[in-house]
Formats: C-alpha cells, structure tokens, sequence
C-alpha cells in the first residue's frame, strides 16, 4: 500500500520537475531569440509553476508542520530537490531549451492523463487542467523541434547537437522504484508502461516530421530522484533562493 | 475600440435581502475580470455554485488556467463586492470538473468580440483537432469577420491568449484560446 511518505514523494518529484523547469524558462523573459517566444517561453514558464505550487501546496497540507508552499521552493538545499536531471540542465541554445520543453511534455501529457484517473482526488482535479495545458505546449514545443531539424543547415546542426547533449538525461524519466512502483499499484499513479508508449509515439512522429534519427533510450546520468544533483542546480538555486535566504520571511 | 458596457457591482445593493442567494449570485457574477475588464466572472462561467452554510454564504469558482495570476485577485473581488452588499460570503477554489472555454456565456462571447477580442471556438462536438502540429482553428476576425485569418503567437499577453492578424482588414487581433 502506498502511503502517506509515497503521496509526499510523489508531490516532490512532480513539483520539483516543474518549478525547476519552469524556473530554467523563467530565465529567457526578456532574451528569446524573437517576441513571440519571448511571449512564449514565460508563459509555460507559469503553467509549470502553476503546478509547482499546487503539489507544495498540498505537500505543506500533508505534513503540517507549518511550511507553505513558498518554504518547499525556496528554503531547501539542493539535496531536497527530487526533479530529473534533465530539467535543471542550463538553457544553452533556444534549439536545447525548446527540445528538452518538448520531451519534457511529451513525456509530463500522458502522466497528467493518466493521472486524471488518480484514486487521490486533488491530484486527479489538478490533472484535468493541468493535460490540457501539457497538450498545448507539445504542440508549440514540437513545431518547433520540426522547423529547426527540417530547416537550415546551421538549425539542423544545432538541434542534432542538443539531441546528442539531452539524450542521456531522458532514461531517468522511466525509472522506477519501489515508491513508484507503489504509487502505481494503489493507483495514484499511471502505468508507466503507457507513459512510454504514449511518449515514443509522440517523440517518433514529431522527429520524423523534424528529419531527426530515431530516439534510443538507453540508461544514462540519474539520481535526481534521490537528491543528487549536478553542480547548476547549486547556481540555479542561489538565484532563485537569493531573496528568502538574504531576508528571511520577506513579504511583498 | 468599442467597449462593451461593465457591469458594476454597485448597482446590485438594493436587492430583496430575502431572496439572499440569488441576490448573492447576481453581485458575484457580475465582478468584472481584473484582467479582462469588459467581461465579468458570470460572463467567463467560472461561479460554479452557491450554497448556504450557516449565516454565510459559500461560491464555488473554478480557476481559467491552474497559474492564471488573475485567480486571486477574482477571488477576492467577489468576496469584497459580496461583502460590500452586506452580505458574508466565502470563495471557495473548485479545480474539478476543469473550466473550459465552452462555459462562456453567449453574451460574453459578444462582449469578447465587440472588445475586439475573437470569443473562444466551441471544443465540444468539433472536428478540429487543435492539438495537430500546423493545424489551427478557423478564428473569424472580430472586426470584419473574415475567415482569412493568421496566428502571429501562439502565446498573448495574457495565458488564455494568442495574437492572430486579420488579412483581409489588416489588423492584428487577440483570440481567446479554446481551452
């Protein structure tokens, strides 16, 4: 049976992945390549920290000692952190940053559907708005991915070189564990056997379309799940913390 | 621009306080959406229910996207103009069955489009699949309501919208996105 700590786990890792990702997004407002992804990027930016504070919100209510949300995002060390490696990975390139927005979303829409059905009722309300707006950013991710790999020379090369770099962070997605592994039996969580297959799918049409080789998921660089982290999430925090820890409890 | 006329909540004071529920659901729904000004929150569908619980009373609203920054200010505007009737009212945050653009009202669709802003397309029943790489919904332009029409953004100012032009009358326009 799953758990209390198992439902906890589960809000982390969700939460984590988005405020992280939402956070690496957060830092294009102002740099994008052109407005319209200007506009964009900060606006998936605030559907995933939409999420982000919904899963520490509800892990605050959980354990009752006190902390809201804000404490789950900005007073943990990196350690505590529980979000795949992938997301905290620095922006490089708009090609990067859009392929990793577009793997991350083709892989988050079909756990957010599956979590629809979830046998927890905040988690299950929360997935029916939150796979529309996964579905939306496939779409504009994944065009993206199709212009720059089936465009010019120099977009072709750039989007195989972000492929080669995200390649060996996309197998941590499908790892499971015993907490996982638990979720899923009390159904709190979809199978993730349909989460692969849902995800394959998408990825196999859309690199196609993008004249892209076919994705090999093979094991690579984990351990996000468990809390150990490369050395930017170190840097990524101390901007995204600076506030909190310079002023404790600052308020606006 | 022509701007549809807003409704104000404080027109709605002097309403039979017997028939408090009614009164109630008429004040909350017509608070204007801090964001979209021309359209109140009955006009978008989002006051879900009201009941009575005890001398209060309660308002279901359900939030437009899970990280609409306008949420709280909405909330806080129904309890505020609730109150400022003298009536005790408390929101409370409903996610499930999720909003979706098909609950705008027919009269705030017009008033969406006499703002300039080209009312959602209907998901239910439609074809379109908009989710389709390089598909997008024939939006009519609010303006000349022609279909030659082209997205510029898939994302707006703000997150339930995106930015089309009009190429038959030239001018860009905001179309609220089917969600």
């Amino acid at each position: 049976m799953a758990g209390r700590d198992d439902l906890l786990a589960l809000l982390l890792r969700i939460g984590d992945d988005h405020l992280i990702l939402g956070h690496r997004l957060s830092e294009w407002c102002g740099h994008a390549p052109m407005l319209e992804e200007d506009l964009a990027l900060p606006n998936m930016a605030l559907d995933l920290i939409g999420t982000a504070r919904m899963c520490y919100g509800y892990a605050a209510e959980i354990e009752g000692d006190g902390r809201s949300e804000d404490d789950y995002a900005f007073l943990r060390d990196g350690t505590d952190f529980r979000h795949i490696l992938m997301v905290e990975r620095p922006n490089g390139d708009f090609a990067f940053t859009i392929l990793r927005q577009f793997l991350f979303a083709a892989y988050m829409h079909p756990v957010w559907d599956g979590l629809t059905g979830s046998t927890d009722a905040r988690l299950a309300d929360h997935a029916g708005k939150a796979v529309k707006e996964m579905a939306y950013h496939v779409r504009h991710s994944g065009e993206w991915v199709i212009r720059l790999g089936d465009g010019t020379e120099e977009s072709a090369r750039r989007m195989m070189a972000a492929l080669d770099e995200l390649a060996p962070y996309i197998g941590e997605m499908f790892e499971s564990d015993e907490t996982a592994q638990r979720l899923v039996t009390a159904g709190l969580l979809a199978d993730p056997d349909a989460v692969r297959a849902t995800f394959d799918g998408t990825v196999s049409r859309t690199f196609a379309m993008a004249k892209l080789p076919s994705l090999d998921v093979t094991a690579g660089i984990s351990g996000g799940r468990t809390g150990r982290h490369g050395e930017v999430l170190g840097h990524l925090l101390a901007e995204m913390q600076f506030m909190q820890r310079a002023y404790p409890g600052q308020t606006w | 621009m022509v701007v549809a006329p807003r409704m104000d909540p404080e027109i709605d004071t002097n309403i039979d306080r017997d028939d408090g529920l009614a009164a109630v659901r008429h004040i909350a729904e017509s608070v204007p959406d801090p964001e979209l000004v021309v359209v109140t929150v009955g006009d978008l569908g989002i006051i879900r229910d009201l009941r009575r619980d005890g001398a209060s009373v309660e308002i279901d609203v359900t939030p437009t996207y899970s990280a609409c920054p306008a949420t709280l200010a909405i909330e806080l505007a129904i309890e505020t103009a609730v109150a400022a009737a003298g009536y005790e009212a408390r929101v409370r945050r409903v996610l499930a069955p999720a909003w979706t653009t098909d609950w705008i009202t027919p009269a705030g669709r017009a008033k969406l489009k006499d703002a300039g802003i080209a009312p959602p397309l209907r998901r239910a029943g439609s074809e379109v699949d908009d989710d389709a790489y390089f598909a997008r919904p024939q939006v009519a332009c609010p303006r000349c309501d022609s279909l030659d029409t082209t997205e510029l953004s898939a994302f707006g100012a703000t997150a339930c919208k995106a930015q089309y032009r009009c190429l038959s009358c030239r001018e860009p326009f905001d179309y609220f996105k089917c969600l």
